[in-house]
């Protein structure tokens, strides 16, 4: 209770059915744009990784240390930039999930057996086939574990994005209104529900894992 | 297997060399390869054995060509593999390696298929292949077919891998230590069954290893090489057993190369003997008379295929009316056709019951071997030339 | 961003309960106390569970859940709580709305990637050397010292790594409900709508300083302290590696 009002409004949470759907909507848009984006900037830098292995150390050193630097400054850091846009933090986000996929790929990639490469080429695939019928499929359980967890820590740091400004939207718009408005029900509703929306996902992607792999006895976890 | 055209080619080592530059030599643990020419004929066993660097798997992976010779050309009947296109060249070699490589996202079927695929034979044709070759190693395809390779021991995942290397019918088979990742038992199991396969295939087949007791046992031809990747000697294994063409030779087949000519001559060779036998269900008064008239005093047992339960004693005959399983105590060893008289001799000195019972294919009951029936065997075999010098 | 030059260059920035040293004070500090605590919760915990094997499935879902909750909901979900207990607990109501839910996120942010790499840390050290320390006679508690810590210690301290780059981004965010450090330029600023964009840009800039400074000392440290001989052992999927918060 604060300041005798109870904690939670469940009338409002009953008569705002649209505006919390729609909430959750975009906050569900706001990390698939930088995940889908970011697993296709990764898989072709991890497959030129492969060629060139000269490039794994400095992107593997970059994404290290862009890594830390914390979303809020990295958000705050684009506002200038490209205003409240949707840009300004789709970007991070996108780098965000750049940086997790492209290590969890190339681990992928690194768990093939170099003995089944090897048979692969002696028996006259050519490496464009290996790479598809090969290495790719095989790398797919660390790549979705990968992805699993860039899909995690976006929905994450997508609610960090609305402490900025109200453009982008999501479930942290409810958390940040909520506080601005001392309004409890808004802000506790917001954490409570990217909290679900952060674990349903996690559970979703372990059974994709599983139904895509019908040949592995153990499941492998994601790197990082 | 009726009328089978053998598809096998021949081999040419036309002074191959490899040199590694300073960076690759740091990488590899491959050994380098000077000067090697020998001539594999089509259909035989050509062992390529030596010790830890002296350039036994680099030169066979020049043949399919996963390392290119420095110098030197490699013939495959005749033509040099350099002017054939790589990829196409690879979908008609063999390809065996130790850890098999057996490719973990697809079914034992699919993997098995996989050169028919890459060839192109229709989805029908790959199937019927696939389960051809499975039946030939022995793994019914009703059983296997869906497996994937997690599911299988390691025993049954070499035969799969041979069976992979089959399928597009190869007239070269390229074999690198293929049966080095298994325990003995299996190990000699697996030598044996490809040995029988070989007899029906007949490929031209390069097989490497450091074990110069699986170069006698499985080579037609033995090419000798030691470190520098020089070719110290190559003929047939009772030529390289009798007259080591070197020092280096004679220390690496080692000093026991009079009990290593066992491993020239198979169970096969020897003529087998008789001991009574009786199946079970059988009265037994008839096999306790044949027991009486025999000089041995126990009685084989068999099941209704035929196959070797075990030793029955005389009282224990006499005292039943039917001949039952539980009579039958103490087995003794199982010899196939193709064991070495060297493994016989090592498994019967072994066992209590110093009588091998030779089986076939089914493990059913052809004949007894024992230890005085080898001996006098050998001692009837020419004496092959006294080695040159004292050793 | 010469106007950001300008609000570093300005002197009244430098002094003062919003100056940059204050704040980073603020930062720092609360950094290190709530690292310090999840250490005194997380190490014996991951110790324990790490020699002894037990309890690997707790490691393994507080790795996934220590990944999966976002800081700002932690901070947010605790704020009514704290608001709440200030009467019965008798402290400030400021102290409830500013420091404790921050400190609490922070906490809880904190103990996962201590207590899951010291476990994993331990977990991944030879069993057999372990055995062979037993039979000659080591007690358990001077195999632990002498042995698994020393060998682990690469990966301890890159759960100590991590633990501490989460709670510097987390206390960053803690700016939102009232808290000081670092992460006020950029909330303050915020606020101010254009003028305040220098004063955003430089928080930002301040912050990230401090954070990647602090962590490439520490991944020297971390290297450093990684015994001869051992590699680091990076890629294993229990152990949690520095991702953004």
């Amino acid at each position: 209770m604060i300041e005798g009002r109870p904690l939670i409004d469940w009338s409002w949470i009953a008569s705002n059915p649209d505006d919390i759907v729609e909430r959750i909507l975009q906050h569900l848009q706001l990390t698939a744009i930088p995940l889908i984006a970011g697993f296709a900037v990764s898989l072709l830098l991890a497959v030129w990784a492969l060629k060139r292995p000269a490039l794994y150390t400095p992107v593997i050193a970059v994404s290290g240390l862009l890594y830390t630097i914390p979303s809020l400054a990295a958000f705050a850091v684009l506002r200038p930039v490209f205003g409240l846009s949707l840009l300004t933090a789709v970007i991070p986000l996108t780098t965000y999930t750049l940086l997790i996929l492209f290590r969890n790929i190339m681990a992928g990639f690194q768990a093939v057996p170099p003995d089944v490469l090897e048979a692969a080429e002696a028996m006259g695939y050519t490496s464009r086939e290996r790479l598809l019928r090969v290495q790719i499929p095989l790398a797919v359980p660390l790549m979705i574990a990968g992805v699993r967890l860039a899909a995690v820590t976006v929905i994450g740091l997508a609610t960090v994005a609305s402490i900025l400004g109200d453009a982008y939207g999501g479930l942290g718009q409810f958390i940040t209104e909520g506080l601005q408005q001392l309004f409890p029900t808004k802000y506790l509703l917001g954490a409570f529900l990217s909290v679900v929306l952060a674990f349903g996902t996690h559970m979703l992607f372990v059974r994709i894992e599983k139904a895509v792999t019908p040949w592995a006895l153990s499941r492998e976890s994601a790197v990082g | 297997m009726a009328e089978r055209v053998h598809n096998a080619a021949t081999v040419v080592f036309d002074h191959v060399t490899k040199h590694y530059g300073a960076n690759e030599a740091k990488k590899g643990t491959l050994g380098a390869v000077n000067d090697l020419s020998l001539t594999v004929p089509a259909g035989k066993i050509c062992v390529l054995v030596g010790p830890s660097g002296c350039g036994k798997t680099t030169s066979l992976k020049m043949v399919n060509r996963l390392i290119e010779p420095t110098s030197g050309k490699i013939l495959l009947d005749g033509v040099d593999a350099s002017t054939r296109d790589v990829i196409e060249l690879r979908r008609h070699i063999g390809y065996v390696i130790q850890q098999v490589g057996l490719f973990p996202h697809q079914t034992v079927e699919e993997n098995v298929a996989t050169v028919p695929r890459l060839l192109g034979w229709t989805e029908e044709k790959q199937h019927s292949r696939a389960a051809e070759l499975l039946d030939l190693i022995g793994l019914p395809p009703a059983k296997y077919a869906g497996r994937y390779p997690s599911q299988l021991s390691g025993g049954e995942r070499q035969r799969v891998g041979v069976a992979r290397a089959l399928a597009g019918d190869p007239p070269i088979m390229l074999m690198d230590e293929p049966f080095g990742a298994v325990d003995p038992i299996v190990r000699e199991r697996l030598q044996n069954e490809f040995l029988r396969l070989q007899e029906d295939l007949a490929k031209t087949i390069l097989f490497v290893t450091h074990d110069i007791d699986e170069a006698i046992k499985m080579g037609d031809l033995v090419a000798v090489l030691q470190v520098g990747g020089e070719l110290a000697q190559f003929g047939t294994p009772a030529e390289i057993l009798a007259n080591p063409a070197s020092d280096f030779v004679a220390k690496f087949v080692g000093s026991d190369r009079g009990l290593k000519r066992l491993s020239l001559y198979r169970v096969d060779d020897v003529p087998l003997e008789a001991l009574p036998t009786g199946r079970v269900g059988e009265p037994s008064a008839p096999a306790r008379a044949r027991l009486l008239a025999h000089p041995f005093e126990y009685l084989l047992v068999l099941d209704a295929d035929n196959r070797p339960l075990g030793w029955a004693s005389l009282s224990s005959v006499s005292m039943a009316d039917q001949i039952t399983a539980d009579m039958a105590h103490a087995s003794s060893p199982h010899l196939d056709r193709r064991t070495t008289l060297k493994d016989a001799l090592s498994m019967l000195l072994d066992a209590t019951v110093q009588v091998g019972v030779v089986v076939d294919r089914h493990g059913g009951h052809r004949g007894i071997l024992t230890v005085d029936g080898i001996a006098n065997w050998i001692r009837a075999q020419t004496p092959a030339e006294p080695a040159q010098g004292s050793r | 961003m010469s106007e950001v030059v300008a609000w570093f260059g300005d002197p009244a920035n430098w002094q003062g309960p919003t100056g940059v040293p204050t704040r980073l004070w603020e930062h720092v500090w609360i950094s290190a106390v709530s690292v310090a605590t999840a250490m005194l919760v997380g190490l014996p915990i991951g110790l324990w569970t790490g020699h002894t094997g037990k309890g690997a499935n707790l490691a393994m879902n507080l790795a996934n859940i220590g990944r999966a909750i976002p800081s700002y909901a932690i901070l947010v979900m605790v704020l009514p709580i704290s608001l709440a207990l200030a009467p019965r607990l008798g402290y400030s109501p400021n102290l409830g709305l500013s420091f404790i839910p921050t400190f609490t996120a922070m906490v809880l942010l904190a103990i996962p990637p201590i207590l899951v790499n010291t476990h994993a840390g331990l977990q991944a050290v030879d069993r057999d050397l372990i055995e062979a320390s037993r039979a000659m006679g080591l007690k358990e508690s001077q195999i632990l010292r002498r042995i698994e810590v020393p060998l682990s210690l690469g990966v301890i301290v890159g759960g100590f790594r991590t633990a501490v780059l989460n709670v510097i981004a987390t206390a960053t965010i803690g700016a939102i409900v009232s808290f000081g450090g670092l992460g006020r330029y950029i909330i303050d600023g915020r606020l101010r709508g254009i003028a305040g964009i220098p004063e955003l840009i430089a928080g930002a800039i301040l912050v990230t300083i401090l954070a990647v400074g602090v962590d490439l000392v520490l991944g020297i440290l971390q290297k450093r302290i990684t015994p001869r001989g051992v590699r680091v052992v990076t890629g294993h999927p229990e152990i949690i590696e520095p991702a953004p918060i």
